[in-house]
């Protein structure tokens, strides 16, 4: 059976690209595509027993999260990347959402799993899972960005592509529980100001998360995507926190605790708090700015198919509302244009832009920038850098440049 | 069921409670009953931290640094450790016993976590070789970057400025680019190998 490999569709696009003629293509020969039986026009293929649980293609296989081994001292207390150039509308594959743990995957038996809450409360209690499934339920599609994407780019351009600059981010379509029902459920005590939220793995990852949040447009969430969570995203029970900082989706979700003052804990003093120039740092810096990022081209994903008709498209995001507008530029910033948003537009959600043109095949620099539904204009890393210093190493939400050459090759580049 | 709600789930007993509720707060809500001195600490460490964080704390390869980095928070390449830049001794003690050591998460005794909590203090410079850190003496540790931190300030000095209309045509005369991802190049190879077997 031959097997088109990626470098093989690239070679054919580009002898295509060399009859061009008038921007139609000539045919000089017949198309052995279609002048060839193919295996699949002859064959019978798998049954429908084959695939209970479905893969993508075997031609998909690039499309895959990605780490870069020399961010971290250990796979374990890590973090890996969305392929988000491979990807398009505003919903994550769950299998391809971005992972980022403090003790490694905990494999949880939801038979023995618990949550609890306790604290500054009329009664304690304990939930099942069971329990859980019996409140009333919402579904909301949100995006969730770790605090440190584009963190390793504060000092300039480091990594080439949107994978590994924009990647630690997912939006998907979560079904859960609105905290704030079961907190009614055990009764808040008026003294109740903050919530600790703690999770079941060997991190026992916890953050503390004002009341007023916690009864706003939280959820616990056991499902993403219409299916069970993945284990490498909390199954079986996660925080949800529209619009925050990734670290307070607290996953494995086991308790619950109601207090009077924050708990100031390691994911919010050593780590999670934005260090200034002048030495003193930011903390509970926790909603995530209005953000986007062109991700084709970019330098995962180049132009193969010559001069001509082009999409460029990317993912816009802001922790304080929508996304109405993207303005893209290609030229630099000398001059932008306003992009066409496509798909639906969801309060804290990843949003779609497109911006088509007709590409002679002189270099670009392209930019995107997004403004979000409170009037805030994402700013330049420039303009965040005379504000907050290189070393804020979160919340890095600057405009990206991507340098496409004659050949259609991106790159990570920043300009003047 | 109970008043005003669905009346699921059950009241947790205290022993649960105990259980899971570890978590210390700055004022000291939560340390247990106990006491560590710094060289009985140095006992722990040695045998329980030393592999990953380094004999005196300088850490081993990519591991946490966990003492020095005195006065570098303002420089171009801060060094944030326990002495430099952390707030709160209670973080230390609710994160050594919450989470360490790495793969062995709640393994140390109380008295334990306090002795390895006086040795990083006494590795900081904080407390002298002799001091003896407990449920008491908890209150008399200062840690030198308390002041060190602010509330998220982004909307008096950030949000309102940046909410103005943007330029879109003829915003500057000329562009250059100044840093190339390339010339670095430490971005993971895409493994071609996956598709062209």
């Amino acid at each position: 059976m031959t097997r088109t490999t990626r470098r093989g569709v690239l070679k054919v696009g580009l002898a295509v690209g060399a009859g061009l003629a008038g921007g139609r293509v000539i045919a000089q020969d017949a198309d052995p595509a279609i002048t060839n039986l193919q295996p699949w026009m002859q064959q019978l293929g798998e049954g429908v027993d084959a695939r209970p649980y479905g893969h993508p293609s075997e031609y998909e296989a690039h499309v895959v999260r990605r780490n870069v081994e020399w961010l971290t001292a250990d796979p374990v207390s890590s973090v890996n990347f969305t392929p988000l150039h491979e990807l398009d509308g505003i919903i994550t594959p769950n299998g391809l959402c971005f992972e980022r743990h403090h003790s490694g995957i905990a494999e949880v038996d939801p038979a023995e799993h618990r949550v609890m809450i306790n604290g500054l409360v009329e009664t304690p209690l304990v939930f099942t899972m069971a329990d859980l499934m019996r409140f009333p339920r919402v579904n909301r599609v949100h995006f969730l960005e770790c605090a440190a994407n584009s963190g390793m780019e504060w000092a300039g351009a480091q990594l080439n592509g949107c994978q590994f600059t924009h990647g630690m981010i997912h939006n998907v379509q979560y079904t859960g529980v609105p905290l704030r029902l079961l907190l009614e459920e055990a009764g808040v005590r008026t003294d109740g100001k903050w919530l600790l939220a703690e999770g079941a793995d060997a991190a026992a990852m916890t953050r503390s998360i004002p009341m007023e949040k916690a009864l706003d447009d939280c959820l616990v969430a056991f499902k993403m995507n219409g299916e069970a969570l993945r284990p490498e995203q909390g199954y079986p029970v996660r925080l949800v926190v529209p619009g925050w900082e990734g670290n307070m989706w607290v996953k494995w979700l086991r308790r619950l605790e109601v207090g009077d003052q924050p708990w100031e804990h390691r994911e919010e003093t050593s780590k999670y708090t934005d260090l200034l120039d002048n030495g003193k740092a930011r903390k509970f810096t926790w909603e995530m700015d209005a953000k986007s990022v062109i991700t084709n081209p970019s330098p995962q994903a180049p132009i193969t198919h010559g001069k001509g008709p082009l999409v460029i498209t990317g993912i816009a995001w802001s922790g304080r509302g929508t996304i109405p507008r993207v303005d893209v530029t290609t030229d630099g910033g000398m001059t932008w244009n306003a992009a066409r948003m496509s798909g639906p537009s969801f309060n804290k959600s990843m949003h779609r832009f497109y911006y088509e043109m007709d590409w002679d095949g002189s270099p670009l620099l392209l930019q995107s920038r997004a403004m979000d539904s409170t009037g805030y204009v994402q700013p330049t890393k420039d303009m965040l850098r005379k504000v907050r210093g290189e070393n804020s190493i979160y919340h890095n939400n600057g405009i990206q440049t991507w340098s496409v050459n004659e050949n259609g090759e991106a790159e990570n580049v920043e300009i003047s | 069921s109970r008043d005003g709600g669905f009346g699921l789930g059950r009241e947790a007993l205290l022993d649960e409670i105990a259980a899971w509720d570890i978590d210390i707060r700055p004022d000291g809500q939560g340390l247990p009953e106990g006491s560590g001195d710094v060289w009985t600490g140095e006992e722990v460490w040695v045998e329980n931290c030393a592999m990953c964080h380094g004999d005196f704390g300088e850490a081993v390869g990519r591991w946490p640094v966990i003492a020095g980095g005195w006065d570098t928070l303002a420089r171009k390449d801060p060094v944030k450790t326990v002495g430099s830049y952390w707030p709160y001794l209670s973080t230390v003690y609710d994160y050594i016993h919450r989470a360490m050591p790495f793969g062995n998460a709640q393994s140390l005794e109380p008295d334990q976590v306090y002795a390895l909590t006086a040795y990083i203090l006494y590795l900081n410079n904080i407390v002298e070789d002799d001091f003896v850190l407990s449920k008491e003496t908890f209150a008399d540790v200062e840690m030198p970057n308390t002041d060190g931190f602010f509330m998220d300030d982004r909307a008096e000095t950030e949000l309102e400025q940046w909410r103005t209309e943007p330029c879109m045509e003829a915003c500057k005369d000329a562009v250059e680019i100044t840093m190339h991802a390339a010339v670095l190049d430490v971005t993971p190879g895409t493994d071609e190998k996956a598709v062209d077997e």
